[in-house]
């Protein structure tokens, strides 16, 4: 354990000092602050208004740009040492395996919710500040949501990263998977089940498949419980699951995915050439 | 105290080491030759467990390197032919050489100073940003502070100036380094002719030449 440790602890510093750690935690700073500064707390639309509205603007953008920034900073973090033979030196010490990755593993994702826990506090220090109610469940809910939708990510990222032999390709193959997730999230499915007169069936098990989907429905149930804002694909597993079975089933699926992927990523480390 | 046996490696199809078998006993001080592309690096890689033989097996005293690596490579240090782009700081390499490889960071320093470099004064310094010579110092600074019994030097002298070739050669051989099993890859053969004992000339993948000098 102490290597994993040490590992994670390592990676940790090293991408808190990189460029794009500092451009990842401005952007979702500066997104709360934004969306604060434009004025959206005082309306009022559907009900909600202050830090609840605040937050379901939040969360909506999050679920587009946490993926892609998930992926493309994670994609390149076994493929670049891999590419640049810093694998050659450091794996040339007595690290197992399992504790080099896992404690990569570790060390991302405390990097990674680092911010997203600074936005949070950031977003209910406005709340609090403007005397408002503050939504605590939503918040913690919602904090949850982020933190394992973000581990979803990460797990398909470390996958991606030691399963392709260079950088480019890694970022392409990270690119691909995102436009594809955001392409099946609910308008884009109910287009193609029109056009292609697909089984319903089929496609309301893409739409509970795709993690974008199981954020998005999750995120859209914490603030409306009739899910009267998204489309006919939300209805039926509305009526299939209730809205706090989408909740619980959008965080265990999210949480199954990411550590699939992480251990799926963890077998290809393990049996292939190292570089 | 290394043992390779029949070790074959192939990328996409094509041949790269072939049939190697070689005994290397403790103490012995081997140096590998041959052109570009005969195999040396592969050998080491698969020695060191990064590349997984597509036959035969690589052991090192006793643990064999795919199966047992950390048994393996707690006993090999080695220096790569170019230090890598490794962002660490050097306190952070430090570190991950001290915990990981099992050695003393004081250690490295008093290493490093021995080579004329003050390590202290650069400890914030990402070990990417420093000079080729500095570098390559530090690598050989840390893996003389591991108490490993196997050594392996991949051209260790090519970005050193020629004091610190002139140091590099006198830790090689001072006395306590007498029992340690050294490899050595380099074009340098008459820079570590006086401390050699056995040269291995690699060609096309395959051992053409194994002499004891």
């Amino acid at each position: 354990m102490n290597q994993l440790f040490t590992i994670a602890k390592l990676d940790f510093f090293e991408s808190f000092r990189s460029r794009w750690f500092a451009g990842y935690t401005a952007v979702f700073l500066l997104l709360i602050v934004a969306i604060f500064l434009s004025g959206v707390t005082e309306s009022r639309v559907m009900g909600f208004s202050g830090l609840t509205r605040l937050l379901l603007i939040f969360i909506q953008a999050c679920n587009i740009i946490l993926p892609i920034f998930i992926l493309v900073t994670t994609v390149r973090t076994i493929a670049k040492e891999r590419d640049s033979n810093v694998f050659e030196y450091l794996l040339s010490f007595p690290v197992s395996l399992a504790a080099y990755y896992w404690g990569k593993v570790l060390g991302r994702l405390l990097v990674i919710w680092l911010p997203l826990l600074l936005t949070i506090v950031l977003a209910l220090a406005i709340g609090l500040v403007r005397g408002g109610e503050i939504p605590w469940r939503l918040l913690c809910l919602y904090t949850a949501l982020l933190a394992f939708s973000s581990f979803t990510f990460l797990g398909i990222g470390f996958f991606i990263s030691v399963s392709t032999k260079s950088q480019e390709l890694a970022l392409g193959i990270a690119l691909f998977v995102w436009l594809l997730l955001i392409a099946l999230i609910d308008i884009a499915l109910i287009g193609f089940l029109i056009q292609k007169m697909v089984p319903d069936n089929l496609v309301f098990a893409l739409a509970l498949l795709n993690p974008v989907q199981a954020f998005r429905l999750a995120a859209i149930a914490l603030f409306d419980p009739v899910l009267s804002v998204i489309g006919p694909t939300a209805y039926f597993l509305l009526d299939t699951f209730g809205s706090t079975g989408i909740i619980a089933y959008a965080l265990l699926y999210l949480g199954f995915v990411g550590m699939l992927f992480l251990s799926l990523g963890f077998l290809v480390f393990r049996r292939r050439d190292l570089f | 105290m290394i043992d390779i046996l029949n070790l074959d490696k192939s990328f996409s199809g094509q041949k790269i080491l072939s049939g190697i078998t070689l005994n290397i006993a403790e103490g012995e001080k081997v140096l590998f030759l041959g052109h570009n592309g005969a195999g040396k690096t592969t050998l080491i890689r698969c020695l060191l467990g990064e590349y997984r033989p597509n036959r035969g097996k690589v052991t090192v005293n006793g643990h064999p390197v795919i199966g047992e690596r950390v048994a393996a490579l707690r006993q090999i240090a080695f220096v790569p032919q170019l230090p890598p782009p490794i962002r660490f700081t050097l306190n952070e390499l430090f570190e991950y050489a001290a915990k990981i490889g099992h050695c003393s960071i004081d250690k490295i320093k008093e290493n490093s100073l021995y080579f004329g470099l003050d390590a202290e004064a650069h400890k914030h310094k990402a070990f990417y940003k420093l000079s080729g010579g500095m570098k390559q110092k530090i690598l050989i600074s840390i893996a003389f502070s591991r108490n490993a019994d196997v050594m392996i030097f991949d051209e260790p002298t090519a970005n050193l100036d020629a004091v610190g070739r002139d140091c590099f050669r006198k830790l090689i051989g001072a006395p306590e380094m007498r029992g340690k099993t050294i490899v050595f890859i380099s074009h340098r053969l008459e820079e570590l002719s006086s401390i050699v004992t056995r040269v291995v000339e690699l060609d096309l993948g395959e051992v053409v030449r194994d002499e004891r000098v």
